[in-house]
């Protein structure tokens, strides 16, 4: 099944209320597939063709304030102008989900994937959530939805899957049971709402005597949710058959001297390439990043304690400085001596392929990193 | 006043959030000068100067944003409000 439509069935299965989407490549298959859905009597939803993105959102927060499960899709261009409404969201603590088809940020203009429309909302305050392939696409929107609307945490989270590489690819999924997700998620509580025989104001303004307080507590929120992942993701585990208890992954990782740190379908490109770096005797392991927000500082410290050298696959970068995921490592492994190297690549859909980690893993060993890999020389 | 998660408020809140806080002025108002001709209510943008019991006026410094307005309008004859400097 294609991955767009595993995710757009998933949704289905979480029964969103609400669901108000603009259709943008590569995102399109997936809302595409939610209209069908509703159209054909699937799901008892209210779909809302907005005109942009910003009123995708915006129509979000008026749903999801009313009462109601909502769910969107977006992802580049699409995300960067529901950016005012991505912070209102989130400062509103609107339990709201929504599918990120990664893809490349313009000018230059690109369809392609990379992962810099979502880390460009690193600071949002959305919880962001990063799949390997179809099947944790898929698994992690449902997980989101019970992590989100924990009366503990009230936060929005980004579930994050490569564009084409994983929304338009073709993979065997298991789409879970109605019976299992309704038993799983329940209905929806809202913690407050708007009602007009109780009436509250959402998102008021603050003075300069309570904003810092509001962006504290928000902060803390962000913060509780890594344990209500791992909670919510071994009662995942326990209930559909694939855990998500922890928030990194390490593969072949107990006893490697060089670490690869990774997010998203990438990973799945450095397991095979690590397979056979391990055939011709070298010690490569990964570590792969599924949740950037919260970061997971003490977990990544402790997963990579005993390697010798780190080497960081960003496909995304913050210019000027590094790839957004580096710059987290480094601050995690602070203190330790380990030498963390950061390998820009990928951007723009650019392919990577299993003898580009055995490089960057032979270049990582030489000690040169920091730097844009696989540039071509020749047209620059 | 609790924060309310998302930053929410229930009805009637204006009353418990004091908005005057930023003010880097606050104006005195001078009852034996005032003449009670009221322009200084009627020009407040915020509302917040009240009539007493013997026509004269008082501000409402929970709420008075000391613009200066109410200052810069009594008439000259009066001059019986004047703007003072904050100290925090």
């Amino acid at each position: 099944m294609e991955g767009s439509i595993a995710i757009a069935e998933t949704v289905r299965l979480c029964r969103p209320q609400v669901i108000p989407a603009y259709p943008i490549t590569p995102q399109t298959h997936i809302v595409e597939g939610l209209a069908s859905i509703i159209a054909d009597g699937r799901l008892d939803a209210e779909y809302i063709c907005v005109e942009s993105e910003f009123s995708a959102l915006s129509a979000c927060i008026g749903a999801s304030t009313a009462g109601s499960r909502v769910y969107s899709a977006t992802t580049s261009q699409g995300l960067a102008l529901m950016t005012e409404v991505v912070f209102n969201s989130a400062g509103m603590r609107l339990p709201i989900v929504m599918g990120i088809a990664n893809r490349a940020i313009s000018a230059p203009l690109s369809i392609w994937n990379d992962q810099q429309d979502s880390i460009m909302m690193r600071d949002s305050g959305w919880i962001q959530l990063y799949a390997e392939d179809n099947q944790e696409a898929i698994d992690m929107h449902i997980l989101a939805y019970k992590v989100c609307e924990d009366h503990n945490i009230l936060l929005p989270a980004f579930v994050c899957f490569d564009g084409f590489i994983l929304s338009h690819v073709y993979e065997p999924v298991d789409i879970p049971s109605q019976e299992l997700v309704d038993e799983f998620l329940g209905p929806f509580n809202p913690y407050q709402k708007l009602d007009p025989k109780d009436p509250i104001s959402f998102g008021m303004y603050a003075t300069p005597e309570y904003y810092m307080e509001f962006r504290y507590e928000h902060d803390q929120a962000v913060h509780r949710a890594a344990e209500a992942i791992k909670k919510y993701g071994k009662e995942f585990g326990e209930m559909f058959g694939r855990d998500y208890s922890e928030l990194v992954v390490g593969y072949k990782l107990e006893d490697a001297d060089i670490a690869i740190v990774a997010m998203g379908s990438i990973c799945g490109t450095v397991k095979d390439a690590i397979d056979e770096m391990r055939a011709d005797g070298k010690k490569v392991g990964l570590l792969n990043l599924r949740c950037f927000r919260p970061f997971p500082s003490t977990d990544v410290a402790k997963a990579l304690a005993h390697v010798n050298t780190i080497a960081v696959l960003d496909k995304n970068v913050s210019l000027g400085a590094k790839g957004a995921a580096a710059i987290e490592i480094k601050e995690a492994c602070y203190g330790s001596n380990i030498p963390v190297y950061d390998y820009i690549l990928g951007l723009g859909g650019r392919d990577v392929r299993k003898k580009d980690i055995k490089k960057i893993v032979e270049l990582a060993e030489k000690g040169e990193g920091d730097m844009f890999y696989g540039l071509r020389e020749e047209v620059l | 006043m609790a924060l309310g998660i998302g930053c929410t408020a229930r009805p009637g809140n204006s009353r418990n959030n004091k908005t005057g806080s930023w003010r880097v002025f606050y104006p005195v108002m001078d009852t034996e000068k005032c003449t009670k001709c009221g322009t200084c209510q009627l020009i407040c943008p915020e509302g917040c100067i009240d009539q007493n019991p013997d026509k004269t006026y008082s501000i409402d410094l929970d709420f008075c944003k000391g613009c200066g307005m109410c200052a810069e309008e009594c008439p000259d004859k009066a001059k019986a409000i004047s703007m003072v400097m904050e100290e925090k």
